[in-house]
């Protein structure tokens, strides 16, 4: 304990160590990962919070709805009722397919439920997990992200997913002669020459639906992330200083975090909804024929 | 901004998570949802019903109240009448009982009449012959017959 603290005291980090080394991920490599892709890493701290987030999630959902009454509800039978029927209305608005939205509002739910869940791990203090990772681990560098949604695989994966059920539905619904006949007429018409125009076109849209869609959750999350370790650093500062500016520091993490945590709040609930939005208009809109 | 295989597993696990939702959570809810609308709107009919079997029924009250007051009515106009028969039959049924009495009454008296006269008839005969055998028997005394006639007449 004493040559850790010993250690750490030596190494204490810069305020630029100090963020990046919160901002990596525990993966399988060991280390950071140096090149920008590299699908031989897994981060095992981004899997492990969104699974469990995703099934205690769903677990507590479950046990709701096994208990469901047509009579009068619960507490928590009504919650799980609001919601049910928040993200079952805007299915309906979005998506005419009745068949469609036996899955597609699930999966809604789903979406919204477990996003919140991942957005809300930032309302943790930045550094209580990863100091108990660190003393689990015995690594004192330890690397760990408890924010999966401030992770871009975590909202890439999902914005990814969305895609391929976007690819799932244009075949369904049309058909693959009818959505490749689609692909390469729309949006500017049935000619010859305009077939490659079209398809460009195309995949220009799904590319952007699916990067803008993933890139949105991420970039308010990752902010939001930074935003919290940089008040972090106010407190952090406060012991090097003179007494009264690292007063003012500590009063200023105090007030600022509160702050910012309240209005994070805000943050944390809307990108759930937004993203739960998007996902049943980019769903929707492989219904729609151009 | 860091991409790895991590994108891969997050995609099933979406996937894993939407079809447990699908299967386990949502259909429930919304039975429930579903059971408890046609419940309430069962129950809106239901009332509404109530409300006019309710209408219909002071309606029905109202009527027969109405029918049953005649009745009455009519009950008693009869009672009335039958009342005012009777009490007629009974003063005529008086009245014939009492000619009746009158009648007889009279014929008894008219008998007993005949049988004084006759017993007085009689009498008067033996009173003759009494009054005859007396004067007969002692001279005539006015004096004497005066007593003996006021005597004859006391009989009488």
């Amino acid at each position: 304990m004493s040559t850790t603290g010993h250690e750490a005291a030596a190494n204490a980090p810069n305020a630029g160590e100090y963020i990046l080394h919160h901002l990596t991920n525990l993966n399988s490599s060991g280390h950071a990962q140096s090149s920008m892709i590299d699908f031989s890493i897994v981060n095992f701290d981004t899997i492990f919070f969104s699974v469990l987030l995703g099934a205690a999630g769903l677990f507590f959902l479950w046990l709701i709805a096994r208990k469901a009454t047509s009579g009068v509800p619960g507490r928590a039978q009504a919650a799980l009722e609001i919601l049910v029927e928040m993200v079952g209305n805007q299915a309906k608005g979005i998506i005419h397919n009745e068949q469609s939205r036996r899955f597609v509002a699930p999966l809604g739910l789903t979406v919204f439920m477990w996003v919140l869940l991942m957005n809300a791990m930032d309302f943790l203090p930045v550094d209580l997990l990863p100091l108990v990772w660190q003393k689990l681990s015995g690594n004192p560098h330890a690397y760990l992200r408890v924010v999966p949604t401030a992770d871009l695989n975590g909202t890439l994966g999902l914005s990814v997913g969305v895609l391929l059920l976007c690819f799932f539905y244009n075949i369904k619904i049309k058909g693959i002669g009818g959505w490749a006949h689609e692909l390469i007429t729309a949006p500017f018409g049935n000619h010859p020459l305009l077939y490659i125009p079209n398809f460009v076109m195309q995949i220009i849209e799904f590319a952007a639906k699916t990067i803008s869609h993933g890139m949105r959750l991420f970039g308010n999350m990752y902010a939001g992330e930074l935003l919290f370790l940089l008040i972090a650093l106010m407190g952090m500062a406060f012991p090097a200083m003179s007494p009264v500016g690292g007063s003012l520091l500590w009063l200023g993490h105090l007030v600022l975090g509160t702050l910012w945590a309240l209005f994070h709040i805000l943050i944390v609930v809307l990108q759930a909804f937004i993203f739960m939005m998007l996902t049943l208009v980019y769903i929707g809109q492989a219904h729609d024929s151009h | 901004m860091y991409l790895n295989a991590t994108l891969l597993a997050q995609i099933a696990v979406f996937i894993i998570l939407a079809l447990f939702t699908m299967k386990f959570v949502w259909p429930p809810i919304v039975k429930a949802l579903d059971e408890r609308a046609a419940k309430i709107s069962e129950g809106l009919a239901e009332a509404e019903r109530g409300q006019q079997s309710l209408v219909l029924s002071a309606r029905h009250a109202a009527e027969t109240m109405r029918e049953g007051k005649e009745k009455a009515a009519e009950v008693i106009a009869q009672a009335e009448n039958r009342a005012g028969q009777i009490i007629e039959k009974a003063k005529a049924d008086a009245r014939l009982e009492a000619e009746k009495v009158i009648a007889s009454a009279k014929a008894e008296i008219e008998q007993e009449e005949a049988r004084m006269r006759e017993s007085l008839r009689e009498r008067v005969a033996d009173l003759a012959v009494a009054g005859a055998e007396k004067i007969l028997r002692r001279e005539v005394d006015a004096r004497v017959h005066a007593d003996m006639l006021s005597a004859i007449k006391l009989d009488l």
